[in-house]
């Protein structure tokens, strides 16, 4: 007699529970002994010595440590405003309208960064600014600070766009036939419905900034290491766990960062 | 010109996607008259330019060609937040980031009323509606009916001259449906605002207007009380699409007076009124409604002659389907006395009599 | 009475034109400002670099103003110094070979991987389903360069699989991991398997069960229904989450820096070594362009087979 021990499930496949576990599993993994070394007295990643937060103490008190960290955050929030304020009103212009000539040219330059290999765009600004540098002189944030907030652009107008067009016209109508001004339509009504969608645009586009290390390896000017590029130029040395403690901080931030975006484009309205 | 004309439509007409390819002609030389204080009603199937008519008077979209003048003066020109007109829209578009009466000040607001004058109106307006309760809820925290009730209140609270109604009550089920009938009748009354109501619905327009407006393609095919569109349809469209009917062709044989002779299929020859315009010969289509009909008893003189093929009992009424030797049959709605039908055994033939004066010639 | 009727109609034709030239105005005065910064920052500087790949490598890095075609010439042959004679670049050949290699394998692998986990994310219940997604999520967002420094820790000689493996005594000799091609393989995978994941869970969510249920009730096996019901459905997760992982492999710098050693080199570093000790700036600009065109090949793949999907299912 054949006996079913379990009974048919339209969506199981065998094998495929756990494979995805062990992916989970790998994708995790190597995250666990990163931010458990970080906590190690010693001066080894791999030799455990006891529990000490001597690293983070040492990462903070590290001058170079610190100023690339606020460069980080300068530059990385600098960028993220602009190219936040200038993706929303891109995605006004190219969104929720009749088509017009143009409009896909433009869809494909704002999204022009994420199809272009990022050290394709490193070495072509790398080339600019070394030309302008030539001429001007000058060697100071700009560079680093437009650079970051043009492949920031597209980051941030993704989910704006997302938003509007999720947005019905209809309630900018009703606004208008209230006697809404144009600017007071877009202030009392279109803004606040699509707020939601900038603070997540906002957060991406930070967090990409933050994270940036190609683009910024080959823009920056010397003296202007950003917290990745620095850590880049530490592993080439002995590692000692100030990286791990480094990194185990970015991890954090961007976890929160990430679940705050998640939690805002699943809010509704 | 007299003051009493609230809306007046000259020649209007309105082509999407001009110039691309695909042109669709959503209004095609509609011309119309509203007066004032009057319950409009714009009837038609789906896509047949309703919405687009009542976009073009609140202002949202501009006219191809024509011109549409509000109390006598043209506004054409002017945007929707600068026309006294309001709008209650399919789905409602109330602002889900405000409260219900948030909602009903919001136009108050934006017209630069005073705070006290502002919380005046709203307090009316839903006390007009009947939400007083439900002032200070959140959009998504009240029912469907609810909702339709606070877009009438903000539509109406800046006092608009003309109320633009684009299907309303279309997604509320039948018995909020009936309800919302009565109490915008209501409304309409107690503000004597001007209301352009659109409607898909043949009855709702029906029982609730002053006078119906059918549109088909574009077109507006016929303008009349309600009476006048269902007894007198001048349109094979309007008859069809309005109640049941059937249709018959016949032939015109001469005129006599402010009589006309014609022949049925079955050969018969009857009399019936006729305009004046009509030619004097060649084939024409004759409405005649199911409930105007009669199965002729023995002595009477029957105008067509068939064989009953179907009975089909619908409560009130029992309908008889009468082949007469056209491609559909001919249909008459009997009404059931007492609840007691007068069974027929099918194929029996059968003679249908109608009065002269219920026949309907129609154009097209 | 009849010239004010035409007069009038000319107007209110206008009008309907003039709101869409204003709406056209709008768009264009709205988009303006991104499109500046994102000439000057991403679109310009390409042209430029075009510009900078026909002309002459200064002697000591830079550039002489000088029009050359002996950089796109030097991206596939090589002229001896002495004799002149030509022979194909071998370096840059196998540079540009391992890359291609190196990035299809991480495509397939994380394919093979990342399939059965959108599958399974796309079947959770829709409580437990977005935690999962989010799980994924977190990787995707937190910074390449830690994800690389990971693996990089945990595949050294004394790191943390090389010890688990000692432990168990299934080796007795740490394994030579880092610093070779498999290193560089298993650090992309890891590092851009969220990007094969994402896409397809989110054809996934819209596949229909339904679909399913009907092809076991018309006999079809576990695996049939995999490959003759499933698959084709997601098809379009598939070829965008591919793309996504394909492209960013194939111009990876950070990765194969840190854990191919500066000895497995790909496209990325190899572009990297003009700008620095190479110091041949048309070359580099070049290699670039080069390593460009190629994307933009497998872009137009993916359109190409997102089109034919669009008209084959009529969407
Ligand atoms: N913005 C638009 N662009 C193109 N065609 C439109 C637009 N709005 C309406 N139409 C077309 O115009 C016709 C009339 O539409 P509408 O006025 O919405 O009809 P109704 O409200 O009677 O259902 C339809 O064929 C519709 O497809
Ligand atoms: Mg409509």
């Amino acid at each position: 007699m054949v006996t079913n021990s379990r009974p048919f499930s339209i969506k199981r496949m065998p094998g495929f529970s756990l494979l995805a576990l062990a992916c989970f599993f790998a994708l995790y993994m190597p995250l666990a002994p990163l931010v458990f070394y970080s906590f190690n007295a010693g001066n080894n990643i791999a030799l455990w010595e006891g529990l000490s937060l001597r690293w983070y103490v040492a990462a903070w008190e590290n001058d170079l440590v610190q100023s690339a960290a606020i460069r980080s955050v300068v530059v990385a929030v600098i960028a993220s405003v602009v190219a936040t304020s200038l993706a929303t009103m891109a995605a006004l212009g190219t969104t929720r309208t009749r088509p017009y000539r143009g409009q896909t040219s433009i869809y494909a330059m704002v999204n022009q960064p994420l199809m272009v290999p990022e050290i394709v765009t490193a070495v072509a600004l790398l080339i600019l600014f070394a030309l302008i540098k030539e001429s001007t002189g000058y060697h100071g944030y700009a560079y680093l600070v437009s650079a970051h907030t043009a492949f920031c652009i597209p980051f941030a107008y993704l989910p704006i766009r997302a938003r509007l067009e999720g947005m019905d016209r209809v309630l900018e109508a009703a606004a208008a036939d209230l006697y809404a001004t144009p600017w007071r339509t877009f202030t009392k009504v279109t803004l606040p419905l699509l707020l939601p969608g900038i603070l997540a645009g906002a957060m991406l586009a930070f967090v990409i900034s933050l994270d940036d290390v190609v683009i910024t390896e080959f823009v920056k000017s010397a003296g202007q290491d950003t917290l990745p590029t620095y850590m880049l130029g530490q592993l080439r040395r002995t590692i000692t766990p100030e990286i791990n403690a480094i990194s185990t901080v970015l991890l954090g931030v961007s976890v929160v960062m990430v679940a705050i975006i998640f939690f805002l484009s699943r809010k509704k309205t | 010109m007299s003051i009493t004309v609230a809306v007046d439509v000259r020649s209007v007409s309105k082509i999407f996607g001009a110039g691309t390819g695909q042109e669709v002609t959503a209004l095609d030389d509609v011309s119309v008259s509203i007066a004032q204080n009057e319950f409009f009603t714009l009837l038609g199937p789906s896509g047949c330019g309703k919405t687009t008519l009542l976009r073009l008077i609140a202002g949202f979209e501009h006219a191809t060609h024509g011109s549409i003048l509000l109390e006598g003066a043209e506004i054409s020109a002017l945007p929707p937040f600068q026309r006294p007109v309001n709008t209650v829209f399919q789905n409602y578009a109330l602002f889900p980031h405000m409260s219900v009466s948030q909602n009903i000040g919001f136009g108050l607001e934006m017209q630069g009323r005073t705070k006290d004058e502002v919380a005046d109106t709203v307090g009316a307006m839903l006390s007009l509606v009947k939400m007083e309760n439900l002032k200070d809820r959140q959009i998504d925290q009240i029912s469907g009916g609810q909702q339709q009730r606070v877009a009438l209140a903000r539509a109406l609270a800046p006092r608009p001259k003309v109320l633009l109604l684009d299907e309303p009550l279309s997604a509320l089920d039948l018995k909020l449906r009936k309800e919302m009938q009565v109490e915008l009748k209501r409304l309409q009354h107690e503000t004597g605002i001007t209301f352009i109501f659109v409607t898909h619905d043949q009855e709702e327009a029906l029982t609730m207007s002053d006078r119906v407006a059918v549109m088909n393609e574009g077109r507006i095919l016929q303008v009349g009380a309600p009476h006048e569109i269902y007894n007198r349809p001048n349109d094979r469209f309007v008859a069809d699409f309005i109640g049941d009917t059937n249709f018959i062709s016949a032939e015109i044989i001469e005129r006599d007076g402010n009589e006309i002779r014609m022949r049925l299929p079955s050969g018969i020859e009857i009399m019936i009124p006729a305009p004046p315009d009509l030619p004097q010969s060649g084939e024409i289509t004759l409405a005649i409604r199911p409930e105007q009909a009669r199965i002729a008893s023995d002595g009477d003189a029957a105008s067509i002659q068939g064989s009953l093929t179907d009975e089909i009992y619908i409560g009130t009424d029992t309908q008889y389907y009468i082949d007469i030797g056209t491609t559909s049959p001919f249909v008459v709605r009997v009404q059931n006395a007492n609840g007691e039908t007068q069974r027929i055994p099918t194929g029996t033939s059968v003679g249908i009599s109608v009065d002269a004066k219920t026949i309907q010639i129609l154009r097209d | 009475m009849s010239t004010e009727h035409i007069s009038n109609n000319e107007s209110f034709e206008s009008l309907e034109v003039q709101a869409y030239q204003r709406e056209v105005r709008r768009n264009l005065l709205l988009s303006t400002p991104a499109l500046i910064v994102l000439f000057c920052a991403a679109s310009g500087p390409l042209l430029i670099m075009l510009v900078f790949s026909f002309l002459t490598a200064g002697d000591y890095g830079g550039i002489k103003w000088q029009f050359s075609t002996e950089a796109w010439f030097q991206v596939a042959f090589y002229r001896d110094i002495f004799d002149e004679t030509v022979s194909i670049a071998n370096a840059h050949v196998s540079i540009f070979w391992r890359s291609i290699k190196l990035s299809f394998l991480t495509t397939l692998v994380a394919f093979v991987l990342g399939f059965p986990t959108a599958y399974f994310i796309a079947t959770r219940p829709p409580e437990t389903r977005s935690l999962w997604l989010f799980l994924v999520t977190i990787p995707f967002w937190t910074n390449l360069l830690i994800r690389t420094f990971a693996i990089l820790e945990i595949i050294r000689n004394q790191g943390l699989v090389n010890t688990v493996l000692i432990t168990l005594g299934v080796i007795d000799q740490p394994l030579d991991m880092l610093y070779t091609d498999i290193a560089i393989l298993l650090g992309m995978t890891y590092v851009y398997i969220p990007l094969m994941i994402l896409p397809i869970y989110a054809s996934m969510e819209r596949l229909d069960f339904r679909l399913v249920e009907a092809a076991y009730d018309l006999y079809a096996t576990r695996w049939r229904v995999l490959a003759r019901v499933i698959l084709p459905l997601v098809k379009p997760g598939v070829v965008a989450g591919s793309i996504l992982v394909f492209i960013p492999s194939l111009g990876a710098y950070v990765t194969p820096r840190i854990l191919g050693g500066g000895k497995h080199l790909m496209i990325g570093n190899l572009i990297e070594l003009q700008f620095g000790q190479g110091r041949n700036w048309p070359l580099g600009a070049a290699l670039s362009l080069t390593l460009l065109v190629i994307v933009m090949g497998a872009l137009m793949v993916y359109v190409r087979s997102a089109q034919k999907e669009g008209s084959g299912h009529g969407h």
